[in-house]
C-alpha cells in the first residue's frame, strides 16, 4: 500500500493543492482510505493528519472504512423515489442481506444512499464502481446481485444495449440515454469545432468581450450575472495568472443536461473555455466535473488530448503567437455545494468545499487568489455560438431581458422526460405539452430544483426567463397522485440537511428544525402556529453565506406560499398549542429495557 | 379582590429552585399577604384544590409521573412559569438524553461501581412507579409555558420581581445581574 | 493603499481606514457590532453570522466585508436584532449547553450574548445531540456538546510548522471540530491556553484548573459583552 500512496503523491508533484486527486487515486485503488494512508499523505505534504481528514470527511465519495468491491451508490432522490426506488431499494437489501450504509461480512459489497446523480429522466438509477445503472427493477437488481457474487466485472454487467450517441463509444460504455429531445443552436449536431477560435484569434480580446456583451447572455447556472461584464472584469485585473473555470458540478436535483453537453458535445465546452481563456488572458482552464459523472473521465481525456494534437490547446493556439491555454480536469467527490463557484475553487485547490466570504469575488480572487471566471457548461457553449453567429443573431432568440436559449433536464410525471433546449420565454404550458404531459393531470412543477419554487396550475402561465421564473433548468413535474408534502417537500429538505458544509450557523440548523416542525405536521400534531413559524424561522436563512443556504428553506417555503391548503388540512382545527409530546411513545424504550407493560 | 393564588411543584429537579423562592429573605412575609398557596411543597398541599393563577414548576420531565404532574398544573394554572434551567432546558438530568435509557438502567442497577446488593440483578419494573421517558424534556416541549425564569436557581430578586409583575400587573424590571443561566 | 473613508452606521457618521473591515471599524467608533466566530488578529471567516448588517441595504456580515467610502450600514434594527437574537438561541438547542455545569459560565460569549439580548428560553426546540467529550490530550479537554462551530480554534492555533491543529470533520449538521490525535499530545502549555482563550463557549478546557475566579466575578457576570467598546470616548468619529 505504501508504495501505491507514495506514486499517487509523486504523480502529483506533492503538491497539497491537488489534495482532492490524491484522495480520489487512493480512494479508488484500495477502496478507501486507510489510516496509514492519511499519515502517509499528511507525512508528505507537510500538514496534520486533521487536516487531511476534514477534506476527506467532506465529500460523499471518500470513505474512512471499505466501502466493499463493489460500492453500491443507489440515488434517493425525488424521482427516483417516485419511480420505484422503494421496491429496488428493499430488493438490494434484501439479496445483499445488508442495510443501507453497511458492507457485507465479506467485503464483497456495500451499499449507500446518494443524492442526485443526475440520472432523472432514467430513475431509479445507481452507481456502482464509478459506472452508472439506470432504469432500474426489482428483477435487474437481482440480476445485478448475482453478477456481484459471480464477481463479474462491472463493465459486463450490463445487459441491455449500451446508450444512444456516445454513450456507447468505446471509451465510456454505458447504458446511460441522452434523451436529447429537442436541439436548438447550443445543441446542434452539426456543430465543427475549432471554429470559434480561429475567428477569435483573428479578433483583440476586448473584441471577443463586446461581442458576449452585445448577445446580453447571462450565466446559466441560475443566478443569471452578464457574462460578457464578468469577463470584462476579469480582463480588466492585472495579475500575474489568470484561470477559466467551467463548472460542470451540476448538483441540483432534477438537472442533468450538462451531462448531455459533457457526452456529446464535450468540444464545444473545451472551445467555450477556451474563447473565455483568450477573452480575458487566462492560460489555464479547469473543467470541474462532478463524481458521479466519472464514467466520462477516459472519453474527456481522450477528447482534451486530441484537442492539444490539433493545437486547440497548448501553446500559440490556432497559430497565434502567445495564446497559450491548457485544460485540466478535475473531479469532485459527492458535495453539491460545490457548485456554488467560490465553494468550487475551495474544492479545486485541495480543501473542504465551504464556500467563501464575498467579497472578493473569484473574479478578483479566485483559484489560488487569482482572477478567475467561474462559467457554466451551457454559457461556455453558448458563448461559442455568439462568437460564429454574432451576438446580434443570439438576440434572435428569447426574450429582451432573457436572450438566447436554454437547456432544460426535464423529469417526473410525463411521457418523454429528457433535454430540451428551448428559447428563453417559453411557458410552463407549453412546456408540458411538449413534454407530454397532461395538464389536467399535473398537480405542480418545481421549477429549478429543490432552490427554485414550486409552482401550481394557477401560474402555469409563468415563463422561463430571468424576468420571470428564473432557472438553471431543472423542471420536475409532479402529478395529481404525489403527496407533495410527504414525497416532495420533506425529501427535498433532506437533501438540504445533507448537503449543507455546516459552517454558517443558520444553513447547518434551521433545516433541520423545520423538518422536525414538518414532520409534526405531517403527524397530525401541527396547529395553525407551526405553518407561522415556519415562514417566520425560514427567513432566517437569509443571512447564510451562499445560495445553498439561503434557499435551503425554498421547498417549505414555496409550498407553503403556493400550496398552503396541503398544510392548512393536515393541522388541528380546535387547537392552538400542541407540543407534539407523546407520552405513549416517549415510555417506550424504558419499559422494554425494564418488561414493563406501559401503563399511562 | 381575593388574593391570586400560586401553586409550585419539582418535578426532575433538585429543590433548588424553591430554596431560591424562599431566599427572597423577609419579603416572603409580603408574598404571603399577596398571594395565597394552593398545591406546593411549601406548604405541604398535596392536591389541587381550586384554579390557580400562576404555577411555578422547577425541573423538567423525566418520567411519566413529572408529565402528569405537569399536565395537572397546565389544567390548573391560569399562567405557568418554567423556573430554572431544568424546567427550561431539562438541565443537569438532561446530561443522560444522550445516553441510551436502557444504558443508564443497567449502569444505576446493575454496572454501577457503586452497585450493591443487588443479587438479583432486578432494575426495578413495579408498575407503581412511574416510567422513564426516553429523554429528559424542557416543560414546554410538553405543555404551554406562558413565562420563563432562567438560572441555576434563578435569582431570588427575579423570582421576587417577576412575581409582583405578574400580581400587580406592572412591567417587570429586569436588571442585567439577575438573568443568569448559572 | 490604506486610505481615510467616511462610513455611515445608523446615521453616525464615522472614519475607518480602507483596509478595515467593518466590524472593526465600528469597534473603533465605538459601535458594537455582536460577533462569535470573529476574534481580534484571526482570519475572519463570516461562520456565526451573528454579525449580519445591511450594507447599503443587502445583508452582508460585517466581519469580512471591508469598509469602502460612504457606505451605509444598518446596525442596530428590529430586523437585525431579531436575526441575531434568532441566531443564538440557534447556537443554544444546537449544542447541550448545561451552563451550570461549565468552566466557562460567566466567561462565555454565547451565554453573554444571550444576556445582552435578554433571552429567557430559546423559540426552537432543543435537539440534543448525542455528542463525545474528548479528553485524550494531556493538555486539553474538547468537549463537543459545547462546540459552536465557528472555527476560531482552527484559525488560531496551528503548530510551528504551520499545521493545523484543529480542523472540521464531517458536513452538515453532523460537523464538528476535532482535534488532530498527533499534535494534540505536542500542544505547548502555551497554545493549550490559547487555544481555550480563542474558544468563546467552554469546549476547549486547560486540564487541571478551573473556577480560579469565582461564579459572580466573571466577565459578563455584572457587564453586558461589548459594554466595554460602547463605553469607550470616541475621539475618532
Amino acid at each position: 500500500m505504501k508504495n501505491t500512496i507514495t506514486k499517487t503523491i509523486a504523480k502529483y508533484h506533492k503538491d497539497k493543492t491537488r489534495l482532492m486527486d490524491i484522495l480520489i487515486d487512493t480512494q479508488e485503488e484500495l477502496g478507501y482510505i486507510p489510516k496509514e494512508a492519511i499519515s502517509q499523505i499528511a507525512e508528505d505534504l507537510h500538514m496534520s493528519e486533521v487536516d487531511v481528514e476534514q477534506t476527506i470527511s467532506f465529500y460523499h465519495f471518500f470513505s474512512f472504512q471499505p466501502t466493499g468491491k463493489y460500492s453500491i451508490y443507489l440515488n434517493n432522490s425525488v424521482v427516483a423515489v417516485m419511480m420505484g426506488r422503494k421496491e429496488v431499494a428493499s430488493t438490494f437489501e434484501q439479496e445483499l442481506g445488508i442495510k443501507f450504509g453497511q458492507v457485507t461480512a465479506d467485503g464483497l459489497a456495500g451499499l449507500f444512499e446518494t443524492s442526485c446523480i443526475g440520472m432523472n429522466d432514467q430513475e431509479p438509477a445507481a452507481i456502482i464502481n464509478n459506472m452508472v445503472f439506470t432504469r432500474l427493477t426489482p428483477f435487474r437488481v437481482k440480476e445485478i446481485v448475482r453478477d456481484i457474487k459471480e464477481g463479474k466485472p462491472v463493465v459486463d454487467m450490463f445487459r441491455a444495449s449500451f446508450g444512444d450517441g456516445k454513450n456507447a463509444s468505446e471509451l465510456i460504455r454505458s447504458v446511460v440515454s441522452n434523451n436529447i429531445r429537442k436541439i436548438g443552436p447550443v445543441l446542434d449536431p452539426f456543430y465543427k469545432p475549432g471554429e470559434a477560435i480561429k475567428k477569435i484569434i483573428k479578433m483583440k480580446p476586448e473584441e471577443v468581450i463586446e461581442e458576449i456583451k452585445r448577445s446580453s447572455i447571462r450565466g446559466r447556472g441560475g443566478a443569471g450575472f452578464p457574462t460578457g461584464l464578468k469577463w470584462e472584469f476579469c480582463r480588466k485585473i492585472e495579475a500575474d495568472k489568470k484561470y477559466i473555470f467551467c463548472n460542470a458540478d451540476e448538483g441540483e436535483p432534477g438537472t442533468f443536461k450538462d451531462r448531455v453537453i459533457l457526452t456529446e458535445l464535450p468540444r464545444l465546452i473545451m472551445e467555450g473555455m477556451v474563447v473565455a481563456g483568450y477573452a480575458v488572458g487566462a492560460t489555464e482552464g479547469i473543467l470541474y466535473i462532478r463524481f458521479e459523472y466519472k464514467y466520462l473521465e477516459r472519453y474527456l481525456e481522450n477528447i482534451l488530448q486530441k484537442a492539444r494534437e490539433k493545437n486547440y490547446l497548448g501553446k500559440d493556439i490556432g497559430g497565434k503567437k502567445g495564446f497559450n491555454f491548457d485544460i485540466r480536469i478535475q473531479f469532485g467527490a459527492g458535495a453539491y455545494v460545490c457548485g456554488e463557484e467560490s465553494a468550487l475553487i475551495e474544492s479545486a485547490e485541495g480543501k473542504r468545499g465551504e464556500p467563501r466570504d464575498r467579497p472578493p469575488f473569484p473574479v478578483r480572487r479566485g483559484y489560488f487568489d487569482m482572477p478567475t471566471v467561474v462559467n457554466n457548461v451551457e454559457t461556455l457553449c453558448s458563448a461559442v455560438k455568439v462568437i460564429l453567429n454574432g451576438g446580434e443573431w443570439y438576440k434572435s432568440f428569447g426574450t429582451t431581458e432573457s436572450t438566447g436559449t436554454k437547456l432544460l433536464s426535464i423529469s417526473g410525471d410525463c411521457r418523454f422526460p429528457g433535454v430540451y433546449e428551448v428559447d428563453w420565454g417559453f411557458s410552463i404550458n407549453d412546456m408540458l405539452e411538449m413534454v407530454g404531459a397532461v395538464n389536467s393531470e399535473v398537480q405542480a412543477v418545481q421549477v429549478g430544483g429543490p432552490s427554485g419554487a414550486l409552482i401550481g396550475p394557477n401560474e402555469f402561465n409563468r415563463i422561463l426567463g430571468y424576468e420571470d421564473l428564473a432557472t438553471g433548468g431543472s423542471l420536475i413535474i409532479f402529478g395529481k397522485h404525489r403527496d407533495l408534502l410527504t414525497d416532495v417537500v420533506l425529501n427535498f429538505t433532506e437533501f438540504f440537511i445533507e448537503e449543507s458544509c455546516g459552517s454558517c450557523s443558520t444553513c447547518r440548523i434551521v433545516p433541520t428544525i423545520l423538518m422536525k416542525k414538518l414532520k409534526k405536521i405531517l403527524n397530525a400534531r401541527g396547529v395553525a402556529q407551526d405553518i407561522e413559524d415556519m415562514t417566520e424561522w425560514g427567513k432566517i436563512l437569509r443571512a447564510s453565506r451562499c445560495g445553498l443556504g439561503q434557499t435551503a428553506a425554498n421547498p417549505i417555503l414555496s409550498s407553503i406560499k403556493n400550496f398552503r391548503h396541503l398544510y392548512e388540512e393536515k393541522v388541528q382545527k380546535n387547537k392552538t398549542f400542541d407540543s407534539g409530546f407523546d407520552l405513549n411513545a416517549a415510555v417506550l424504550e424504558s419499559c422494554e429495557a425494564t418488561n414493563r407493560i406501559p401503563n399511562i | 379582590m381575593s388574593k391570586p393564588i400560586v401553586a409550585t411543584t419539582s418535578l426532575a429537579g433538585c429543590f433548588g429552585c424553591h430554596m431560591s423562592v424562599l431566599d427572597i429573605d423577609d419579603r416572603i412575609l409580603e408574598l404571603i399577604e399577596l398571594v395565597e398557596f394552593n398545591k406546593s411543597p411549601i406548604n405541604d398541599i398535596k392536591k389541587f384544590t381550586k384554579k390557580c393563577d400562576i404555577g411555578l414548576i422547577e425541573g423538567g420531565c423525566a418520567n411519566s409521573e413529572n408529565v402528569h404532574v405537569l399536565k395537572d398544573f397546565r389544567e390548573h394554572c391560569k399562567i405557568l412559569i418554567s423556573l430554572g434551567e431544568c424546567a427550561i432546558m431539562g438541565g443537569l438530568p438532561a446530561m443522560r438524553n444522550g445516553i441510551p435509557v436502557r444504558e443508564c438502567l443497567e449502569e444505576a442497577y446493575l454496572n454501577g461501581l457503586t452497585v450493591a446488593g443487588n443479587t438479583g440483578k432486578i432494575i426495578p419494573n413495579d408498575p407503581e412507579l412511574p416510567m422513564l421517558l426516553d429523554k429528559v424534556y424542557p416543560c414546554h416541549e410538553v405543555v404551554k409555558i406562558d413565562y420563563f425564569l432562567p438560572g441555576c436557581p434563578p435569582r431570588a430578586d427575579l423570582i421576587w420581581d417577576a412575581l409582583v409583575a405578574l400580581i400587580t400587573g406592572d412591567e417587570m424590571k429586569l436588571p442585567y445581574e439577575v438573568i443568569k443561566f448559572d | 493603499m490604506n486610505k481615510v473613508v467616511k462610513i455611515d452606521i445608523d446615521g453616525l457618521e464615522c472614519i475607518a481606514n480602507s483596509d478595515q473591515y467593518i466590524i472593526e471599524a465600528a469597534r473603533e467608533n465605538g459601535i458594537y457590532i455582536p460577533t462569535l466566530c470573529n476574534y481580534p488578529g484571526v482570519k475572519p471567516k463570516g461562520g456565526c453570522r451573528i454579525c449580519t448588517v445591511r450594507v447599503n441595504g443587502k445583508q452582508m456580515t460585517a466581519c469580512t466585508t471591508p469598509v469602502s467610502d460612504g457606505m451605509r450600514i444598518e446596525n442596530n434594527t428590529e430586523e437585525l436584532i431579531n436575526l441575531r437574537k434568532s441566531i443564538v438561541e440557534l447556537l443554544l438547542v444546537e449544542g447541550n449547553h448545561f451552563c451550570p455545569s461549565c468552566e466557562k459560565s460567566g466567561n462565555c460569549e454565547l451565554q453573554a450574548l444571550a444576556y445582552r439580548f435578554g433571552i429567557m428560553a430559546p423559540r426552537f426546540p432543543y435537539l440534543f445531540p448525542v455528542r463525545k467529550v474528548d479528553a485524550s490530550h494531556p493538555k486539553i479537554i474538547k468537549d463537543q456538546n459545547r462546540c459552536i462551530l465557528c472555527k476560531r480554534c482552527i484559525r488560531a492555533i496551528t503548530d510551528e510548522k504551520g499545521r493545523s491543529v484543529f480542523a472540521y470533520r464531517r458536513r452538515s449538521s453532523r460537523v464538528e471540530v476535532v482535534v488532530d490525535s498527533k499534535l494534540g499530545k505536542q500542544l505547548t502549555d502555551e497554545l493549550a491556553q490559547k487555544a481555550m482563550d480563542v474558544c468563546p463557549v467552554g469546549s476547549i478546557l486547560v486540564k487541571e484548573k478551573g473556577f480560579i475566579t469565582p461564579i459572580g466575578e466573571r466577565k459578563y457576570d455584572k457587564n453586558p459583552i461589548g459594554s466595554d467598546i460602547e463605553n469607550i470616548t470616541i475621539t475618532k468619529r
